[in-house]
């Protein structure tokens, strides 16, 4: 038997079965790729996050039309020149992105779903909510459709997270997630 | 009298490793490593910068130079630094390893000359702030035309150079310049060349269309550009990948004479490599609107994690061929006489050590993590991604190439190492300030705080915004790892410069154990053959101190990907 290092070239027949630790070492990492794998799909089943989504295509002006009527449906006030937001648990919710804001600030309640629908008028954003740590990519010309159950009252800050032009660190949205039942009376824009 | 063959005539004969060298060859190394080292300079340079401002307490560049030298540090290292090295390893991997001839000098010249201009243009038209659009450049943000042809240009020449070193193995198989099978170092070669041209197509069929769409010439859609663009952008990593693991096992031998535990495995892993690694492009995209959840799975796994396998089987067979290779020397004391008797003091020994194990514990663990589907919530565009591939590409496959020009410097350039002291301490150096910035880039990117922003004080933003107290920490140490780390790569370059051209001649006929400028393996090459009782009983013994080490790797692995399912499980519902 010849052993040799990795600049010789190897001669005669090199197809040989591979040494006991070795192989078992490959059935081990063989194994734990499988687990690797087996957890997303049972995430998909089991766990609460999933970035699918309802996904589609969507012209960027109609979409800028579709968040002006959200806004007018549900306009609770005002804050930094941003209308405030607050649709009933359940509905579905429009956020844009352009340099450099977030368009408008929400009100979800805890506890309660909402179909956020995200989509760029320009150019790629990033979704990022502090201090949940959750981060998306939003891509002109396509709608982000994503369920979520905000699980914790509080405020929470919409960060950009991907370069979108020289001013992309002052992009800054917001979020208030309030306790269940406080926005009832929004329903239809009434306040 | 017999012919005299083709190496007698236009070959020089290595005395140290008994390599045929095509004079030719050589010289295309040379230009191809002085030129990576000049375009590493200009991304080490805008390191020290982007690191003193992302430090929140210095904030030292302005807006608009921090993007700026943001492009362009990703530019010049990941691109011009990387491929300029890589096709210098492929003219190693080809010609030399095979001791063969160049088939096309004057070819050679073209793909050099291709690839400077291009890479000119790219860094003419950054610094004069035509293309602040970052490395990724993400249509429609645009940066003006000739940013893209200088891309195109680069690339075609990088293309053409994959084509020479194809053509390299086919005149060495014809000409019978060796026998039996390539080295595994030739293997792996061809695996990063392959690789190469897969990537090198993708990046024709973005920037080509997008070179038109900045004419004003056609419409780009910007998920389709995202997808393309990452069949460039991440392929590109794993020839980065495939070249630094050939080079692992290239140094493991010229350093400790590291046996190839079982050719068939190990070419095996490579061929995974070219199978699979491709697809994950899908990592940049698995919190995309673009996309569904079974084209995420399936690719971000790379189908089922076959390169993770590879990787894995590589971060077995290289240390442990390091253990045997060691153990064959006579250091067979214990678990670990092998590991700590090694050449710690010779800088490609300790170069390539390091760099396996970043890229293993470091990188790898946090690639696959994060590049989970649903994990990539809580990471996607914060600084956990560049914690990640600064100890991939950085740790790993910057460092190998550092550790291969110590070697380089003296069998191909002829040189001695000059600075011998400052050579010996840089891979430590350079590890130290690199795993320091990616460790601090991790924990603050586990607090959201995101990637390529020049202001995480928000101090212009609409309302307030104030992250933990924690986080300030977490970004001095990113300055500091990256200054750190910045410093290492000063000390290379200063390294590399005095010695290729002020450097001390190296008579390669006449050296000395323990000569100062001469790393070991270059003073006195380890066996490179084995056999005989005493090899089959070494082998008999199999190694056991690195089947501690992997155990520990898969714990480590284990303990951290489970964690992160644990983190994801505590933020809101979302589906």
């Amino acid at each position: 038997m010849e052993w040799h290092t990795a600049v010789v070239s190897p001669r005669g027949v090199w197809w040989k079965p591979a040494g006991r630790q070795e192989r078992l070492w490959i059935m081990i990492a063989f194994a734990w790729c499988m687990v690797l794998f087996a957890m997303m799909p049972f995430w998909h089943l089991k766990g609460g996050q999933n970035p699918s989504g309802i996904r589609s295509r969507v012209e960027t002006k109609a979409f800028a039309v579709r968040v002006e009527r959200f806004i007018q449906d549900y306009q609770v006030g005002e804050e930094a020149g941003i209308p405030v937001v607050a649709p009933p648990p359940g509905s579905d919710v429009y956020l844009q992105a352009t340099m450099w804001a977030w368009k408008p600030v929400l009100q979800l309640e805890e506890g309660a779903s909402y179909v956020l629908h995200i989509s760029s008028l320009d150019v790629n954003h990033g979704f990022s909510l502090y201090p949940a740590n959750i981060n998306f990519q939003i891509v002109p010309g396509y709608d982000y459709g994503l369920e979520i159950t905000p699980n914790s009252v509080g405020e929470y800050k919409i960060l950009c997270n991907e370069f979108c032009g020289i001013n992309h660190h002052q992009m800054l949205g917001k979020v208030i997630v309030v306790p269940p039942g406080t926005t009832a009376g929004a329903v239809g824009g009434e306040r | 009298m017999s012919k005299p063959s083709l190496t007698d005539v236009i070959l020089r004969r290595c005395p140290v490793t008994g390599l045929g060298v095509d004079p030719h060859a050589e010289r295309f190394i040379k230009l191809h490593a002085v030129v990576a080292v000049v375009t590493f300079l200009v991304g080490v340079v805008a390191a020290i910068l982007l690191a003193l401002t992302r430090w929140q307490a210095v904030h030292l560049l302005p807006a608009d130079w921090y993007y700026r030298l943001l492009t362009a540090h990703g530019l010049n290292m990941l691109i011009f630094f990387i491929i300029f090295f890589e096709i210098a390893i492929l003219y190693f991997a080809g010609p030399v390893a095979l001791s063969s001839r160049l088939p096309a000098p004057r070819f050679g010249w073209l793909v050099f000359g291709l690839m400077v201009a291009g890479a000119v243009l790219v860094d003419v038209m950054v610094f004069a702030g035509k293309a602040d659009v970052l490395f990724t450049s993400y249509v429609p943000l645009r940066a003006e035309p000739p940013y893209y042809l200088g891309i195109i240009l680069f690339a075609v020449g990088a293309l053409l150079g994959v084509g020479h070193f194809f053509a390299a193995l086919v005149v060495a198989k014809r000409e019978k310049s060796y026998e039996g099978s390539v080295p595994l170092v030739t293997f792996g070669g061809l695996t990063a060349a392959i690789i190469a041209v897969i990537t090198l197509l993708h990046g024709a069929a973005v920037y080509i269309p997008t070179y038109f769409w900045s004419l004003g010439l056609m419409n780009m859609d910007p998920q389709v550009y995202r997808l393309i663009w990452w069949g460039l952008g991440h392929s590109s990593q794993q020839i980065n990948v495939a070249a630094m693991v050939a080079v692992w096992y290239l140094l493991a031998g010229l350093t400790v004479g590291a046996v190839v535990l079982n050719e068939k495995i190990s070419r095996w892993a490579f061929v995974l490599y070219i199978g699979f690694i491709s697809m994950a492009s899908a990592h940049h995209l698995l919190v995309d609107p673009g996309m569904g959840p079974a084209w995420k799975v399936w690719n971000t796994s790379y189908a089922m994690y076959l390169a993770v396998l590879a990787s894995m089987i590589h971060g077995f067979t290289v240390p442990a061929g390091i253990e045997l290779g060691q153990r064959l020397r006579g250091f067979v004391k214990g678990r670990f006489g092998w590991l700590k008797k090694a050449p710690w003091s010779d800088p490609g020994f300790s170069g390539m050590f390091l760099s396996l194990l970043i890229f293993g514990f470091l990188g790898g663990i946090t690639g696959v993590t994060v590049g989970t589907e649903q994990i990539n919530i809580i990471a996607h565009n914060t600084l956990r991604i560049p914690g990640h591939f600064h100890t991939t590409v950085v740790g790993g496959t910057a460092l190998a190439f550092m550790a291969l020009t110590y070697y380089l410097l003296p069998l191909i350039f002829r040189r001695k190492v000059a600075f011998w002291g400052m050579a010996k301490l840089q891979p430590y150096v350079f590890a130290a300030g690199i795993t320091t910035m990616s460790m601090g880039m991790t924990f603050a990117g586990v607090f959201g705080v995101p990637r390529r922003h020049w202001d995480i004080s928000f101090s212009q933003a609409p309302f307030t915004m104030e992250f933990p107290p924690a986080v300030d920490l977490l970004m001095a140490l990113v300055g500091l790892g990256g200054v750190t780390a910045a410093i290492g790569g000063l000390m290379y370059i200063l390294v590399a410069v005095k010695s290729v051209f002020f450097g001390e001649k190296l008579d390669l006929e006449r050296l000395e154990p323990r000569m100062a400028g001469v790393p070991q393996g270059v003073a006195k090459l380890p066996a490179q053959v084995h056999s005989g009782p005493a090899a089959e009983a070494v082998h008999e013994g199999g190694t056991p101190g690195t089947v501690v080490l992997v155990f520990v790797f898969l714990a480590v692995f284990v303990l951290y990907y489970f964690t992160n399912w644990k983190l994801l499980s505590m933020i809101w519902k979302i589906g």
